[in-house]
């Protein structure tokens, strides 16, 4: 068998970086506190302190930091862009993950031995763009976009020589990663620029006689009824008045969870597997990485006979968004 | 390590119409004290500068409490009138221990509709991910259970005070 599975965790700030080293991960993913990243929100991420004492932490117990620098660089800011590269090599983490071709050049020419790692962000989907950011920037690990069936990302990993991660579990949107113009068309703020999704300032919640409203600068987006499962304030998950009926037009609110494939994944080789969740607190992080940990040692031990527990699926379906599950492409049989 | 877990809990409705009646200045008060003695030791003030000038409501549903109160230079203090606040935070007692106790992620509560966060969304997610960020020494809420207490209890009478 080849390396095993590495369990790739979330860190929106230091407690839970330590929670999740101390439950498991392999690699935990952080991000600076600016715009470099693409969940750059009001008080998360990490100070220079914060990191340093991070790296520290998990360095000590063998577990690696990696750094989301996958945002978009603009000509006026560019220099912002490069000095957080520069301070990610200077900080001694394990590899950054870079969504601009730009950005790979300087990173490629200026820290030769620093690790890359392409983002979903970069939203390359087929070994042809993957191998060709190989090539050119020498990226060594490439994040699949969630719209690959298992059988697209098995032809993946067979004409790559680039690690593969995939995601595993989390929160889902439309997928358009790299290129959602949503948020900026609703917000004026973007993931791929600013970093943020429906950025807090432009995001209202209500309770009202007739359920809890969300409003996206302004703009009614959902009404939750009593009882309800509420969603993120995204655009793409609203529910709009379309002929005279009001549904989920663009999509239903929905969570990955492929615990259920990692037998399969694990055959066809895939590297690492990712938790989606920076925003999320220290608890998300802790009742996430425990449940990984343990399906991932299971699986290893005995894939004939894997299957998830219904403790482990209770406690994902727990902290999962919206009203169900979903295997999401993975499990798409037509092609 | 012990794998306790708060148990699902709500105040029964005859002491949330008890706790509407009741003035609400005695538990603002403990919360501001609270507060306040964690703002240096546990809390940094740099990341709460925006909340200067800022008028916060936490409404404990099941107990029936609404406590108003600031932020300023020189810390948290209680409101007395009741003016439109710039965030109100709602959730019921149980929930309100497990976000302390890091047992549940406040978007887990939000999802669950446990957890309503109404006026300046981005005051109440700086306060989320401040709190989020503070290394907390463990509040573990099986030292609270009434066997454990009381055994803590047993334990400090046996002692012997050395001084």
């Amino acid at each position: 068998m080849s390396a095993p599975l590495e369990l790739v965790c979330p860190a929106g700030g230091l407690p839970a970086l330590k929670t999740a080293v101390d439950h498991g991960a392999n690699c935990v993913y952080t991000g600076f506190r600016d715009a470099t990243n693409a969940r750059n929100f009001t008080g998360l991420n990490f100070d220079d302190a914060s990191i340093k004492q991070g790296i520290e932490y998990a360095h000590q117990r063998g577990v690696k930091v990696l750094v989301a620098l996958n945002t978009f660089p603009l000509t006026d800011n560019w220099l912002q862009w490069t000095a957080a590269v520069d301070k990610a090599a200077a900080f001694g983490v394990d590899a950054v993950i870079l969504a601009d071709p730009g950005l790979m050049e300087y990173a490629k020419r200026n820290h030769p031995r620093l690790r890359l790692h392409l983002s979903v962000q970069g939203s390359a989907t087929n070994y042809e763009a993957i191998n060709f950011y190989h090539q050119r920037f020498g990226i060594q690990r490439a994040v699949l976009p969630r719209v690959l069936s298992m059988a697209q990302v098995e032809h993946v990993v067979k004409n790559t020589p680039v690690e593969i991660e995939v995601f595993g579990f989390g929160g889902l949107c439309v997928m358009v990663e790299g290129r959602c113009a949503l948020s900026a068309y609703t917000t004026g703020t973007s993931p791929n620029c600013q970093g943020a999704c429906s950025p807090g300032k432009a995001v209202r919640y209500e309770e009202t006689p007739a359920g809890m409203e969300t409003r996206l600068n302004g703009i009614l987006i959902d009404r939750f009824g009593q009882g309800e499962r509420a969603g993120y304030p995204t655009l793409c998950k609203g529910r709009f008045e379309v002929d005279d009926e009001t549904y989920y037009a663009i999509e239903e609110p929905a969570s990955l969870n492929t615990l259920e494939l990692l037998p399969e994944l694990m055959r066809i080789g895939v590297s690492a597997i990712k938790i989606e969740g920076r925003q999320r607190s220290p608890a998300y992080v802790t009742q996430v990485t425990k449940v990984w940990r343990d399906a991932i040692d299971t699986c290893r031990r005995d894939p004939e006979h894997f299957k998830p527990t219904a403790a482990w699926m209770a406690e994902l379906n727990k902290v999962s968004e919206g009203k169900s599950a979903t295997l999401g492409a993975y499990n798409r049989p037509w092609k | 390590m012990m794998n306790f877990k708060l148990p699902d809990f709500a105040i029964p409705a005859p002491l949330t119409r008890l706790g509407n009646r009741l003035p609400q200045l005695p538990p603002t008060l403990a919360l501001v004290t609270a507060l306040n003695l964690a703002l240096d030791r546990l809390i940094p003030r740099e990341p709460l500068e925006m909340l200067i000038g800022k008028r916060f409501t936490i409404r404990v549903l099941d107990a029936g409490m609404t406590l108003r109160f600031s932020y300023g230079e020189r810390g948290f203090r209680p409101l007395f009138d009741a003016s439109q606040p710039d965030l109100t935070i709602s959730a019921r007692t149980r929930d309100f221990i497990a976000l302390l106790a890091r047992e549940e992620d406040p978007d887990t509560l939000f999802f669950d509709r446990r957890l309503l966060m109404e006026g300046d969304t981005d005051l109440g997610l700086l306060v989320k991910n401040t709190l989020d960020g503070i290394e907390l020494p463990r509040f573990d809420p099986a030292r609270l259970t009434p066997q454990e207490l009381l055994h803590r209890l047993r334990a400090r009478l046996a002692t012997p005070h050395s001084t």
